[in-house]
């Protein structure tokens, strides 16, 4: 549809088509989208190549078993298709520390990977918790109607909102 | 092995479209955050939309199967929240993190070690939470339809309007 240079698609366009993969990724596979467990799993292969008997004893990993699964050959996947629609239109751009963050905290590389890493860190802790991220929670979660979903969307955009706030402040910008 | 197909090729269709939408970026995901640039509510908007139409038609005739996750209100209302703080900080989610590396945003790197460690963490502490946060308040594998005793279709079609009326105030204000 109405491709504004470099602005990309619109995002109701994308949208519904990623709703339509959704789909067609349940009917086809039994699969719904989800992206924070292989963040489990993936800490778990690390660990079993340091202590592989101490991860097999450890219930976390015996319930999400380290290994290369669907969801995991999903976020290689996403990888791939977001560099394949990067550099076949011109997007693709090395960048260490995002523009807005940039307006605000200047460009120390330190300051952006000191922030980024605590918000990983925090965030997939939430995940964990709730059972689920933006992926799992929010779309596959809101597409079932599920109630842990709706409650999670909720208190995904509530606490983001509060830490956009501590973190910018709540002046209008420019 | 074929499983592990599919779950490439989904990730590939949905990573050109996350990224052709340009909401991998943290610039839009903290916009929307700070309420300036609603891309990124649009698009999980029209996933939805879209999904849960296709999705219950499925269900209806028999092709495929609900699976909703355990409701557990402790672990859900926290665990969204802690999530959505460190999203603050982060800008990516997990999912979006991995296609920002990809289309060359490398601050992501950070962002993806800070959630490797975080989850080699909740691992450690997961024995804990078992017994205290995981059992507060389980409600079981249910769906907002069946807490309504509504029929799904009507809980639908609800949602539409109401994200349809969002997507046009957005637009009319021009966020």
């Amino acid at each position: 549809m109405q491709t504004k240079t470099n602005d990309g698609w619109s995002p109701y366009l994308a949208g519904a088509l990623a709703g339509l993969v959704a789909v067609l990724s349940v009917g086809f596979s039994g699969k719904y989208l989800g992206a924070s467990t292989s963040f489990v799993t993936s800490a778990g292969m690390i660990e079993k190549l340091v202590d592989a008997e101490r991860v097999a004893r450890m219930s976390y990993f015996m319930q999400e078993i380290p290994h290369i699964d669907w969801q995991w050959m999903f976020l290689v996947g996403i990888f791939l298709g977001a560099w394949l629609s990067a550099t076949t239109s011109g997007s693709f751009r090395v960048q260490g520390v995002p523009d807005r963050w940039q307006q605000r905290f200047g460009p120390s590389r330190i300051r952006r990977a000191l922030a980024a890493f605590s918000g990983g860190f925090i965030a997939i802790l939430g995940a964990r918790l709730t059972g689920g991220c933006p992926s799992g929670h929010g779309i596959s979660g809101t597409m079932q109607l599920s109630v842990s979903g709706l409650i999670s969307l909720v208190g995904f955009f509530t606490g983001g909102l509060i830490m956009a706030r501590l973190v910018y402040g709540s002046r209008e910008p420019r | 092995m074929i499983i592990l197909l599919y779950g490439l090729i989904t990730g590939i269709l949905f990573g050109f479209l996350l990224q052709k939408a340009r909401v991998l970026r943290y610039d839009k995901q903290i916009g929307a955050l700070r309420l300036l640039d609603m891309t990124i509510v649009k698009f999980m908007l029209s996933t939805v939309m879209v999904a849960m139409v296709g999705l219950y038609l499925l269900v209806d005739l028999g092709l495929a199967h609900l699976a909703p996750k355990t409701t557990i209100l402790g672990a859900n209302l926290l665990g969204s929240l802690i999530f959505g703080l460190g999203w603050g900080l982060i800008g990516y989610c997990p999912g979006t993190a991995i296609g920002a590396l990809a289309e060359g945003r490398w601050d992501a790197v950070w962002g993806i070690l800070g959630m490797l460690f975080g989850a080699a963490v909740f691992a450690e502490i997961y024995p804990a939470l078992k017994t205290t946060v995981l059992t507060w308040g389980v409600y079981g594998r249910i769906t907002l339809p069946q807490v309504l005793g509504l029929n799904h279709w009507m809980v639908i079609i609800v949602f539409i309007l109401g994200g349809l009326g969002l997507c046009r105030w957005f637009e009319q204000r021009g966020l």
